[in-house]
């Protein structure tokens, strides 16, 4: 392949820059690989116990990372995100909010447990592509049925690994969220990969409507039943939800489940008046990928929900909440991937560690009076909750279903079942 | 952690190698958790935190243990700690996360909300560190130390120190905590491991039984191709990290079949991203450490140093937490200040201790003050050293020559300081030593080249030298006890002849008192050649008279550059020379050594401080024969173990002063230019920890065995030495019955221990021997059985609580062996005290006595300077500073 800066010859993962307007130059110097070259000085010794760097990261401020490749093969781009919990890999892979993105583990090692069929948080895994530091040459986990690597090939997710990601995370911290163009073709040039990740934008884009189901149906659990938690406290009382699908994690519908709910799940452009036909005790409006602004359609349908049923909004369905409410939504620098966020639930004054994983947030200033703060992000004073009691409304702008993710707030379902009880004994 | 608003974080889960059955400060552990997924950690954190909440921990830290059946996930919950633990040290170096510092923050009330996180400084504490590196601890061990025990790990710890080390994988991680640990390996595997030449029986055995090398059977059993999944099913290793180690064996069969002017520049980087040292390259490819540093460094291929920030990265982190890895980006950013490299001990071991610690510390106070960046490199989570916020650099690494090396180039200091951290950065010097006389890199600063600090490597190594010492010594008329080195057995016979049993023997390639005997007849001295050592012109044997009843002496001196020596404190040991003085207790000031030996010692101390061009500190140990002869035993140019009970005894700051020294000043600006002889005595006993070891006996050697020490002060000796007895946890009973054994050697002395006691109140009882002797002096004694000849015998006394306290000196022999050794650990089992001493018999016959007669006060340490001089000191170092 083509090197911009014509290095010398090796074959690790670095990182180098093009001479392009608005660049940064970095001062290591840095290489690119000829493919003629690997492998072929180890003739007749012992083969090298590791993989040859056969991919590249390009990112939109030029820099690009050679890395190994895992999973799926080809040229996919994307908008490149951190995440900076420890466990639940799988989980991430299987959210339908990191539709269009990259995901960066910041943990070193994944794939070490592989993937299994209780972690799954949808149906498929709708993310753009994994960007790791070790890809796991083994897995342990008596609950482990595939390997990271099989299973992304047959998702055709694509996966690197061998990159440092601390590097990309540090930038990623100082630049905001950079749009990344990974491939496996050599053929490709880096500027016209560079190129590409300049022409693409999440921004505006409406992701929801890939990642939706298709028509409404009624949940079953399939997890076993070892995992469920929290049981204290709950009555006989079932609840009927809908929930609107932007993207839903099965997790939020366990939990709802687990604490007494009927749910039908519904496709993110269902009508407000079919699901008001429908008579629900409560509405939840779930998480999903991208821009809030991207999909108007669910704003409105929001906006003909609120006041006539008990709602709850988890993630996008908060900013969508936030913005049926006439409020405003902003995209972060890089926004909060992690299961580590201090939350402060201002109504009892205790901090929830929370799970949490989006780009967007809503602007609590711009909200009408009667809207209330009840959630704080402790690390910047973000608003990571509202409350709405005379429109039976309540939503957080993180995970309280966890999975992955402390299940520190898991009793916030709880009020959502209290505040549909209210409701029925009212009316 | 929790906190009294009930808000609970998680700071850290580390996973433990070894499987179930071995203590966790014995097991090799990693941090974060490997092998859970979220849906198990989870879980594990729900139970966690119900666990605190349910014991009632209102705040502060606690430690809670699971084990997870990897067949099927069942939790057990092994144990909880309601406090601050030693895990939870290691979670706050793997995390950067300080557990205690908040803990005592949340004491007085604040919650994790209202204090800042100490690295990040915006976000809260109310948060659960992420970290995007692994930490591997590993135990250190010295059973060798314990003959009879066997080296086999249980639940009970045995352990006596750990390294650990960061790496951005578990490979290189693990890799760099073996290099760390100084056990002869620089790293795991490209060695020669004495288990590859095992039967394949014994080496299953060691993979099925946990012991301090199972990691280096695991590596052998590899080698000689045992499968994953057998070396699992032997020692229920996680086979993550098997196969982990399995790809690191494949590593080193690629090097083996490769010299080093094959390797490529990827070869190179993907090998030293998996942790692989220089050394083990160097042994891999039959080159040198050094041929491989060049080659490596031609190419390129040089580590960056990473941040421990307690995020991820998420946030910015001022605090330079640092570790070295193989990646792209480097952070260290190190800054043109005049700065000052400090080597830190390394893992805790017997001989090496905190003590080696604290002088690292104030080293690094007293030049922060004196308005240099301090640097420090060590690789012990155990120590403050390796607090973040206790230099202004820290760099949590090996110390090995290679890592050394690296941060010199990277960082460029004006000095690199060697004598304060023990043996570990002393044997580092003549190297470091060579590659700056080599290269010849200048500092960062701009004042001139990197150079060491103090004591030159080359005066260390006089020291050190038995026949450069020899010249030394014989040239200032200096007396030392007759010896010779034997490079034979025939040498060795002659030498003893020459003179005179008892000699001391020990071998002269190990230091710390490390297989050394007292030795009474050519039948022992030969039984030593063939069982303790080997002998032959490579490593020869240090044969020395042993000056039986000598009064034994330590000396810490003060050199300054400019010629100025002050003598810092004289300890008198209490045990008579030939009891290790790690193991002896001693007070300061002495009390039984007459001025004119006294003279005698400083006049030598100082001249060999001069001769050998002492800046810094200097331990020497003396030797008074009972007809005043004074020998010198050993002198040693650097900090030692005595440094913080001196500089408590006498209340200046010896470790910071000797600092200063270092950078330039001399003694008079420091205002400390007297020796200070305190009104006050401090005595200072050792803590053993024989009870951890099954088997072993407790008797007092020439070979170091304690992990600690305490100190007792006080106006009156006595009351001293028996607030140092309490401490170090044989609180001697005020009456009741004294068993006394004592050997042929120690008997003349059994009247005078048997009157001591009596005259205290005690009553007596004794075995056959010792019975006799007493009775021909007509002093009361109740007889009682050797446990071989019938029942009830001493043994039983014990068990029935008829013995208060036993003073037992050993006569070595077969039966002694066997019977004594039963009885002494019997009174250890009973938890009563032990005297195997004349001297402690008879010092403890004098604190019992003036316990019956006064009470124990507390006075702060303090109160025991005057408050002027308090002041004055303070401003001693004020006015350093300030210049």
């Amino acid at each position: 392949m083509k090197c911009a800066l014509g290095m010398a010859v090796t074959q690790f993962p670095s990182c180098f820059t093009l001479n392009s307007p608005k660049v940064r130059l970095f001062t290591v110097n840095c290489q690119s690989v000829s493919p003629a070259a690997s492998g072929s000085s180890s003739t007749g010794l012992v083969e090298k116990p590791w993989k040859v760097s056969d991919a590249r990261l390009v990112l939109e401020d030029g820099s690009v990372w050679r890395a190994k490749s895992f999973g799926a093969s080809g040229t996919q781009v994307g908008e490149v995100v951190f995440n900076t919990s420890l466990t639940g890999y799988q989980e991430i892979l299987t959210d339908p909010s990191y539709a269009g993105q990259f995901v960066l583990m910041t943990n070193p090692h994944i794939g070490n447990t592989g993937v299994n069929f209780d972690d799954e948080e949808s149906k498929q895994c709708f993310l753009a592509g994994l960007v790791i530091r070790s890809l796991s040459i083994s897995t342990s986990n008596w609950r482990c049925t595939e390997t990271l690597g099989e299973y992304l090939a047959s998702r055709n997710i694509m996966g690197i690994y061998d990159v440092d990601t601390r590097a990309i995370t540090r930038r990623l911290r100082e630049d905001g969220s950079l749009i990344g163009v990974l491939s496996t073709e050599e053929s490709k040039t880096d500027e016209e990969l560079l190129k590409v990740s300049r022409t693409w934008d999440i921004v505006g884009v409406d992701l929801i409507s890939g990642v939706t189901c298709k028509a409404p149906y009624e949940w079953v659990d399939r997890t076993g039943s070892e995992w469920e938690f929290n049981l204290n406290g709950r009555n006989e009382d079932t609840f009927q939800v809908v929930a609107y699908d932007f993207g839903i994690k099965h997790n939020i519908l366990r939990r709802l489940a687990s604490y007494g709910c009927k749910i039908t799940v519904v496709p993110s452009t269902w009508p407000a008046s079919e699901t008001l036909k429908m008579k629900p005790d409560g509405v939840l409006f779930s998480n999903g990928p991208g821009d809030p602004s991207a999909v108007p359609y669910a704003v409105e349908a929001v906006k003909e929900i609120i006041g006539k049923v008990p709602v709850f909004g988890i993630c996008m369905g908060h900013q969508l909440l936030g913005q049926a409410l006439g409020g405003k939504t902003f995209k972060m620098k890089f926004g909060h991937h992690g299961g580590n966020h201090p939350v402060r639930n201002i109504r009892n004054g205790r901090v929830e560690i929370s799970a949490q994983n989006h780009n967007y947030a809503v602007d609590p200033e711009s909200l009408p009076e009667g809207v209330e703060v009840t959630h704080v992000n402790l690390n910047d004073g973000s608003c990571a909750g509202l409350a709405f009691p005379q429109q039976k409304l309540m939503s957080l702008q993180y995970h309280p279903e966890a999975s992955p993710g402390p299940h520190d707030s898991d009793l916030v379902f709880g009020e959502f079942i209290e505040l549909m009880k209210q409701e029925r004994q009212r009316t | 952690m929790r906190d009294l608003a009930d808000n609970v974080v998680i700071i850290c889960s580390i996973e433990n190698i070894d499987p179930m059955g071995v203590h966790t400060g014995d097991s090799i552990t990693v941090a974060p958790a490997q092998t859970l997924t979220d849906k198990e950690y989870q879980r594990l954190r729900d139970y966690s935190i119900a666990i605190i909440r349910e014991i009632g921990v209102e705040c502060g830290g606690s430690n809670v243990q699971f084990a997870v059946n990897p067949e099927d996930g069942e939790v057990m919950i092994i144990e909880m700690n309601p406090r601050v633990s030693r895990s939870s040290a290691l979670a706050s170096k793997a995390t950067g996360f300080p557990i205690a510092k908040m803990a005592a923050k949340l004491s007085v009330g604040y919650s994790l909300d209202q204090i800042p996180n100490d690295i990040t400084k915006k976000t809260p504490a109310s948060f659960e560190p992420s970290i995007d590196y692994v930490v591997t601890k590993i135990p250190r061990f010295a059973f060798e130390k314990f003959p009879g025990s066997e080296p086999i790990l249980t639940t009970q710890m045995k352990s006596v120190g750990e390294s650990m080390a960061v790496g951005r994988t578990f490979q290189e991680s693990f890799q760099k905590a073996v290099r760390s640990l100084e056990c002869g390996y620089s790293g795991w595997g490209c060695a020669k491991v004495k288990e590859l030449d095992w039967e394949w029986e014994q080496l299953k055995y060691s993979l099925r039984v946990p012991s301090p090398d199972r990691m280096h059977s695991i590596y052998a059993a590899m080698k000689r191709g045992m499968k994953v999944d057998d070396i699992h099913e032997l020692s229920y290793v996680d086979k993550w990290f098997l196969t982990q180690l399995k790809e690191l064996v494949d590593v080193e069969q690629y090097l083996l079949a490769r010299n080093l002017s094959q390797l490529t520049k990827d070869d190179f980087w993907e090998v030293k991203r998996r942790g692989f040292s220089d050394k083990q390259i160097a042994f891999a490819t039959k080159s040198t450490e050094k041929e491989v540093r060049s080659k490596r460094l031609s190419l390129g291929v040089k580590p960056v140093y990473k941040r421990v920030d307690t995020c991820a990265a998420e946030f910015e982190a001022d605090t330079p937490y640092m570790y070295s890895s193989y990646e792209f980006e480097c952070e260290s950013a190190p800054t043109n200040r005049k700065k000052v490299l400090i080597l830190g001990g390394g893992p805790n071991r017997i001989g090496q201790g905190i003590e080696f610690d604290y002088c690292c510390c104030h080293t690094s106070f007293a030049l922060q003050d004196a308005g240099y960046e301090t640097i420090m490199m060590n690789s012990n989570p155990e120590t403050v050293s390796t607090d973040y916020d206790t230099s202004d650099r820290l760099y949590f690494e090996p110390l090995t020559v290679e890592d050394v090396l690296n941060i010199i180039d990277l960082e460029g200091p004006d000095g690199i300081i060697v004598q304060f951290g023990g043996q570990t950065p002393l044997k580092l010097s003549l190297p470091i030593q060579q590659y700056l006389d080599e290269r010849k890199p200048n500092c960062r600063s701009g004042y001139g080249l990197v150079r060491i600090w103090g004591t030159s490597p080359d005066s260390i190594d006089a020291a050190e030298d038995r026949e450069r010492f020899n010249a030394i010594l014989t040239e200032l008329q200096i007396e030392q006890p007759k010896g010779g080195i034997a490079k034979s057995e025939k040498d060795a016979l002659a030498i003893a002849a020459d003179i005179g049993y008892p000699v001391v023997v020990r071998p002269s390639y190990v230091l710390g008192g490390r297989a050394m005997e007292i030795v009474y007849s050519d039948e022992k001295l030969v039984t030593y050649l063939e069982t303790a050592v080997e002998v032959d012109p490579e490593r020869p044997v240090l044969i020395d008279k042993y000056l039986s009843d000598a009064i034994e002496i330590d000396i810490d001196a003060l050199a300054d550059s400019h010629g100025n020596v002050v003598i810092g404190g004289i300890m008198e040991h209490i045990e008579q020379a030939g009891v290790h003085s790690g193991d002896s207790a001693c007070m300061l000031p002495t009390k039984t050594v007459s001025l004119s030996c006294l003279e005698t010692i400083r006049s030598w101390t100082t001249k060999l401080a001069k001769k050998l061009n002492v800046c810094g500190l200097m331990n020497c140990q003396y030797a008074i024969t009972a007809s005043g002869d004074v020998f010198l035993l050993e002198a040693n140019p650097r900090a030692s173990r005595t440094v913080p009970f001196v500089s408590k005894a006498i209340g200046h700051p010896l470790a910071k002063y000797a600092a200063l020294v270092m950078s330039g000043k001399s003694l008079h600006d420091l205002q400390f230019t007297k020796e200070v002889i305190p009104a006050h005595v401090s005595v200072k006993e050792a803590v053993l920890p024989f009870e951890k070891f099954q088997g072993a006996d407790v008797l007092l050697g020439p070979e170091m065995r304690s992990t600690g020490e305490v100190m007792g002060i006080h106006s009156e000796s006595s009351i001293a030495f028996a607030k140092a007895q309490i401490a170090a946890g044989q609180k001697p009973p005020l009456s009741g019955t004294l068993f006394l054994s004592l050997n042929d050697l120690t008997k003349p002395h059994l009247a005078s221990i048997a009157r001591a006691f009596l005259g205290v109140g005690f009553t007596l009882a004794a075995t056959s021997g010792t019975a006799h002797v007493l009775e021909l002096e007509g002093l009361p004694v109740e007889r009682v059985l050797k446990m071989h000849e019938g029942r009830p015998h001493a043994g039983d006394m014990i068990a029935n609580g008829q013995i208060q306290m036993m003073v037992v000196t050993s006569s070595g022999d077969q039966l002694d062996q066997i019977d004594g050794r039963k009885l002494r650990r019997m009174a250890l089992a009973y938890k009563i005290p032990i005297i195997t001493t004349v001297a402690g018999a008879l010092a403890t016959a004098e604190a019992i006595k003036s316990l019956k007669c006064s009470k124990i006060e507390m006075t702060a340490l303090q109160d025991y300077f005057s408050s002027e001089k308090a002041t004055k000191s303070t401003k001693t170092l004020q006015s350093v500073s300030s210049t």
